[in-house]
């Protein structure tokens, strides 16, 4: 593992990041916590998207995630990160394994057009169920670290960044064992795949698991830097678009380029929304569009073009 | 259809006459909720039927459609022009809307993308369904508008015991001529033909010497001036006010799962379920007014993925 040029990277550029972040101004500190957050949901994304899948409906393990925070804080008061973070990646992954079933038989725009029911399903409940916090949501009490209450944001962005850094060394990992191989091989040819000897919808129900799995803990530690929860901004089917739209503006090329994409999305919104906060969606949109027509490979490949061409995988 | 008829002309029986009145509410409410989610879907799926794209942004057209409605029959008013000019005004709404924005999306944007994959030009149309929303914001504001004269100018009327507005009533006849008139064209006209070819067979198509494009670019601007329509033709009785589009699309989105995609009839039959059992929510259990459209939803695709009533399709290899 330690040969590898990606996982050397990321273990650098986490000790980097850590480290500056205790320098770093408070804002740039809260962007890194909502990207790096919102990263996770998209290194699953980016599994499923080399399958050829896209979801239009994870937020709903976002917004699973991010529940189970809000409901864990307001009735039972639990705080701490990684409880917190545990609860939202499991029951996430649960429901993701248990969907996975259903899921793994379906494919293009009807794999994409179930996720989105499903999601809405879950909106329509939350948004009508006072108990739930309807259209308002809950506010989520500040987090603590073994019965710790830190002072400043730091050491939760210490804890989001190396979660990121765990999971991107964990997804990287996976992708280069067989079954991870399997993701190209499945878009490209679902029935050599078969011929090969693997079940095609055994690998694609492990990767839908891991991307609810990613997708679970993203919401839990969305819930947590921003301190609140709401069906609109957690579980509504716009969610689900921004989650797809980072994973095309990152691509698919390496496990780095979800952390990448992700920051580059932050710094997009919040610039766009200052310059023009009636057409920040407009810039997105546009942006997407950009990216679609003449950089299908996401930033990653201009990166990959930069450096020279030299292979990551 | 004879037990429905029995429900209704027996349904004092069992209902008694209070309960005979909130079922007339429901069924009336249930109707022109249909007739709406049909006008909106049925462009939806023509599109996706001859064109193969499920179409984002189709929830921005019908934005549009009631933005530009209520924004010009607000001016008229003003200006002193007799209301009736209303309806005019919402048909030209909508025909301008589809036309423009339709032309310039599938000239623009679509066209070029027809040799991708089916899931990126999803994505696409999601990215114009974002820029499509704010230029709505830029260019009408964000103050809510009301367009209220052409339904005041049509009044009320008491049916069995409850007062409807007749412009809700008309909206199912408008419905219902939408529905014909795509029946018509596509069974009885020529151009119905040359449609239902590309359908088939697109590739056949084009060496029988069919101006494919030209088929496409037109389809979409029909299936756009029919989105357009059903937000024009719905804005004299709501408020128009940001975020219309996103709903919109998702209920759309279900009427045409659940009829099955590409499907005029079936997105007859899918905005009647829809409409109805969210009407009989509304009324007896607001609180699973979204969960059950979106649950039946998810169970059609679960069950049958490509509709229920739609017709097996021919294998190709």
């Amino acid at each position: 593992m330690f040969n590898d040029r990606t996982a050397k990277f990321l273990l650098l550029a986490a000790l980097v990041i850590c480290v500056g972040g205790a320098f770093a101004p408070n804002w740039i500190v809260n962007q890194f916590m909502f990207g790096f957050s919102r990263a996770l949901a998209i290194l699953g994304l980016m599994v499923l998207w080399r399958t050829g899948l896209v979801s239009f409906g994870h937020a709903f393990y976002f917004g699973l995630g991010a529940y189970a925070v809000a409901i864990l804080d307001s009735k039972l008061g639990v705080s701490d990160v990684f409880l917190r973070l545990m609860a939202g990646a499991v029951v996430a992954g649960v429901a993701g394994f248990l969907i996975g079933f259903i899921m793994r038989n379906y494919r293009d725009i009807f794999f994409a057009m179930l996720n989105t029911a499903i999601s809405m399903v879950l909106f329509g409940i939350v948004v009508k169920t006072e108990s739930l916090g309807s259209t308002d949501g809950f506010a989520i009490s500040a987090s603590t670290i073994f019965g710790l209450s830190p002072e400043t944001k730091y050491p939760l962005f210490v804890i989001i960044t190396l979660v990121g850094l765990t999971a991107a060394l964990a997804v990287n990992f996976y992708l280069k064992t067989t079954f991870g191989k399997l993701t190209t091989a499945i878009r490209d040819n679902e029935i050599r795949v078969e011929y090969l000897g693997f079940s095609v919808a055994h690998a694609i129900h492990l990767k839908y698991t891991i991307s609810t799995i990613l997708a679970g803990g993203a919401g839990a530690l969305m819930a947590m830097s921003l301190g609140q929860v709401d069906p609109e901004s957690m579980i509504n089917w716009t969610v689900s678009g921004e989650l797809v739209f980072v994973t095309i503006l990152s691509g698919p090329g390496n496990v780095i380029a979800p952390f990448i994409g992700s920051l580059v999305f932050e710094v997009l919104r919040t610039y766009a929304f200052e310059l023009a906060p009636q057409a920040w969606q407009l810039i997105m949109g546009a942006t997407f569009l950009t990216i679609i027509f003449f950089l299908p490979g996401g930033i990653w490949s201009l990166i990959e073009k930069l450096g020279g061409k030299k292979n990551e995988k | 259809m004879s037990s429905w008829r029995f429900l209704i002309l027996n349904s004092h029986y069992f209902l008694g006459a209070n309960n005979m009145e909130t079922f007339l509410t429901i069924l009336l409410d249930g109707l022109q909720f249909s007739s709406y989610l049909f006008i909106v879907s049925a462009g939806l799926t023509i599109i996706f039927g001859v064109m193969k794209i499920l179409n984002v942004a189709h929830g921005s057209f019908y934005a549009w459609g009631a933005y530009t409605a209520a924004f010009f029959i607000g001016k008229f008013s003003d200006m002193g022009l007799p209301d009736a000019l209303g309806f005019l005004i919402i048909l030209a709404a909508a025909i301008v809307v589809g036309v423009i924005l339709g032309f310039i999306i599938e000239q623009g944007i679509l066209k070029h993308m027809y040799e991708r994959d089916e899931v990126l030009i999803v994505l696409a149309t999601f990215g114009l369904f974002l820029v499509l929303e704010d230029i709505i914001l830029i260019a009408f504001g964000t103050d809510p508008y009301f367009a209220y004269q052409p339904m005041a100018l049509l009044e009320s009327v008491e049916l069995g015991g409850i007062t409807r507005d007749v412009y809700g009533i008309t909206l199912i006849g408008v419905a219902a001529v939408v529905a014909v008139g795509c029946w018509w064209l596509l069974n009885k006209t020529k151009w119905g033909t040359l449609l239902k070819a590309v359908i088939f067979d697109r590739e056949m198509g084009i060496s029988m010497g069919i101006n494919v494009p030209l088929v496409y670019t037109l389809t979409f601007i029909g299936g756009a001036i029919l989105g357009g329509l059903g937000g024009a033709y719905i804005a004299p009785t709501i408020s128009v006010a940001p975020g219309l589009g996103t709903e919109v699309i998702v209920l759309s989105f279900a009427v045409v799962v659940v009829g099955g995609m590409g499907s005029i009839a079936g997105a007859a039959i899918g905005s009647l379920i829809i409409g109805i059992l969210r009407a009989i929510a509304v009324h007896e259990l607001p609180q699973v007014e979204l969960f059950v459209v979106f649950a039946v939803m998810a169970i059609v695709l679960v069950f049958r993925p490509e509709g229920l009533f739609a017709p097996a399709k021919p294998r190709k290899i």
